[in-house]
């Protein structure tokens, strides 16, 4: 498809033809196809990257004057934002930009829930998406634990006193976590030091994302794979121009949060500095993690043999880990949502059933948001054990367009035509 | 359509996002400050009367660590004026030659002077309560400038069927209502320098202003910078549609 380059700047042909670094720019982010009817919600893989970036960056400064001991870190980030020529600009993009990660992040996975990208063949790229957030979950924990205030001291000793629930091991594991006996100085070193290692890890697995990307081409709203030179567009200009567009209006988002608002996604308790003494009235986790949070709490009853703490931690794990099998759970043999009459609805409620859990999340588990929350949980593992699976036997998709080129002509295409084109893709 | 549901989806991940939703019972009323607005700014007598009351009313408690005498300036004091307001308070220093501390007028570099020397002899000082550092005190509350606005104007008569603990005061907004500060402000329980009528609500109101800035002491730069930025990001943003508009336009 691509034709192999003639570089005519002698420096470079002699560098590409023992490295071909300019050869492979140009194959993937210049001439790379990319089909041309992407919505705009493609932009947010690129968007993605770019906060990631930002992240790395602003962290790495963060760190030239961070100092991580209990007696110090709370007033070392007070000083960086008082007293570091523009500190308090550096950790509010940092601190904001976590969060603008996990609004990209979640927009981009329910993208590819919608569109169905995580299909064949694109399981891997999707089981990569989720190792990604695992580590993005992680890293932004720990982060959250640095500036050593009350909700991190609190988030910190919550969350990692729920690996005793773990039977045996349990205990075992909490002391490694915790480098001692309680949420203390060692803890805030390792945490600290993994917030460093993390990203760079993280930076590994979303190489590994792109390049399954490039193998398998990206999704579209179709969802059937590009035939040929019609269905697609090269990447540069098209693709960094869109791209571009879109970085515009995420970065005056971005913006608007660290100049204007720049303590809206953080606790208030958070500029209290840590005491082991004083329990605050409300522990919460950050906002991203509300949804899983709530699974955590919903389950106030053993199950079975197994107690009601341990259920909790199961099904908190198992509610990110199960989108490791979603692409075998879903049956469907149509990608998009677009061509799929019931999964278009069935995609909202879970859409909302997410929002709910984060709602729950963010109250106290009592009452009705704790009922609501058992429910909420409740459907969030049928949707995918049970409506997922049986959905795709029973649904009749429309008819999917012949080509991406002309997506309107009734009746043409088929279910599998999507399935059978990817693999011819593959070259 | 498509537009809708993005703006949609952005909305409702900020709504559930807010910390708003934590735990609030009791109602805080909203003022307007200063401060407040994308082009709000400390209102600088506000804050040089706020300085007064925490002279003269806050300092015997509480402390304000993360304030040097030289962010003074940002007042609108001039360094000679700050260079004396410092002179008045006295801080250790040492050791010498001869390894002795010793005690010398405070200078713009130092930090406010702590009211008690440790935690202990604070509690020790205060019937048993430890008055926080107020460094911090607008951003470490819900409800922020309101909420400490509100608790200083917030003392009230016990109610009939209330106990209060031995030594404790009934404030309307405090967590439990129950607070072991006696109201701190009192009708013309001051004499403002610059002759203001010193009522309850505008010692309330510039104490506050003050500890904003205490606690946020760039938000004015940060407001300016944001402006420029904005202003920047969005003619760059018309302009990268264009180019989109432009190149696509033999595809679409």
């Amino acid at each position: 498809m691509s034709t192999a380059p003639q570089w005519k700047n002698p420096v470079v042909r002699w560098v590409d033809e023992r490295l071909p670094v300019f050869t492979y720019m140009d194959h993937e982010y210049n001439q790379f196809p990319m089909p041309r009817n992407l919505n705009y919600f493609w932009n947010f893989g690129a968007l993605a990257s770019i906060v990631l970036v930002v992240l790395v960056v602003t962290g790495i400064m963060l760190a030239m004057q961070y100092t991580p001991h209990v007696d110090h870190a709370f007033n070392s980030v007070e000083r960086i934002m008082r007293d570091v020529n523009y500190g308090w600009l550096i950790r509010y993009i940092h601190m904001n930009g976590a969060s603008m990660f996990f609004i990209v992040v979640y927009i981009h996975m329910f993208r590819g829930l919608y569109y169905g990208s995580y299909k064949a063949p694109r399981e891997l790229l999707w089981m990569l998406g989720v190792v990604i957030l695992l580590l993005m979950m992680g890293t932004a924990f720990m982060g959250y634990v640095l500036p050593w205030g009350q909700m991190s001291y609190w988030g910190a000793t919550v969350i990692t006193n729920l690996f005793s629930a773990i039977p045996v091991v349990g205990e075992w594991i909490v002391t490694l976590l915790w480098g001692g006996f309680a949420v203390d100085n060692a803890t805030l070193n390792r945490f600290f030091s993994l917030h460093y290692l993390l990203p760079f890890v993280l930076i590994g697995v979303v190489g590994a994302h792109v390049v399954a990307l490039h193998i398998s081409k990206s999704n579209n709203p179709d969802g059937i794979e590009m035939k040929g030179p019609q269905d697609s567009v090269p990447f540069h200009p098209y693709f960094t121009a869109k791209d571009s567009v879109g970085m515009g209006f995420f970065l005056i988002f971005f913006a608007f949060f660290v100049f204007f608002a720049p303590n809206f996604f953080g606790e208030p308790d958070n500029y209290i500095e840590a005491n082991a003494l004083v329990t605050p009235a409300h522990i919460v986790p950050e906002w991203y993690f509300l949804p899983f949070y709530a699974i955590l709490r919903s389950i106030t009853f053993d199950v079975l043999f197994i107690p009601a703490k341990l259920m909790g931690v199961l099904l908190m794990f198992g509610s990110i880990l199960i989108l490791f099998i979603l692409p075998w759970l879903d049956t469907a043999r149509v990608r998009s949502a677009k061509y799929r009459p019931i999964y278009k609805y069935v995609f909202w409620v879970f859409f909302i059933d997410c929002l709910v859990l984060g709602w729950v999340g963010s109250q106290p588990a009592e009452g009705a948001a704790l009922l609501v929350g058992q429910v909420g949980t409740f459907y969030y593992f049928i949707h995918f054990l049970v409506v997922m699976p049986v959905l795709g036997k029973i649904e009749t998709p429309l008819p999917l367009p012949a080509s991406i080129a002309e997506p309107v002509t009734g009746g043409g295409g088929g279910a599998s035509a999507g399935a059978t084109a990817a693999k011819m893709e593959k070259s | 359509m498509r537009k809708a549901i993005f703006s949609a989806t952005a909305a409702i991940f900020l709504v559930l996002s807010g910390p708003s939703l934590a735990v609030e019972s009791i109602e805080i009323p909203k003022r307007d400050w200063s401060f407040q607005g994308i082009f709000g700014t400390y209102d600088r007598a506000s804050m040089q009367r706020g300085l007064q009351i925490y002279k003269e009313s806050c300092s015997g408690c509480h402390s304000l660590n993360l304030i040097y005498f030289r962010n003074l300036t940002d007042l609108g004091y001039t360094e000679a004026q700050v260079k004396a307001f410092a002179a008045e308070y006295e801080v250790q220093d040492g050791p010498n030659d001869e390894g002795e501390m010793y005690n010398r007028p405070a200078q713009p570099q130092d930090r406010f002077v702590k009211p008690f020397p440790n935690d202990n002899a604070a509690r020790a000082g205060n019937n048993g309560a430890l008055p926080p550092d107020l460094s911090l005190m607008v951003e470490a509350r819900i409800g922020g400038p309101n909420y400490v606005y509100a608790l200083l104007t917030g003392y009230a008569d016990v109610p009939a069927g209330t106990e209060l603990m031995e030594g404790m005061n009934y404030n309307k907004y405090f967590p439990g209502h129950q607070i072991a500060m006696a109201s701190p402000l009192s009708e013309d329980g001051i004499d403002y320098e610059d002759g203001t009528k010193a009522t309850v609500a505008q010692q309330a109101e510039d104490i506050v202003t003050f500890l904003a800035w205490a606690s946020e002491p760039n938000m004015e730069e940060r407001k300016k910078m944001g402006i420029k930025v904005l202003i920047f990001l969005i003619v760059l943003t018309g302009i990268l549609i264009a180019v989109k508009k432009r190149v696509w336009a033999d595809v679409h």
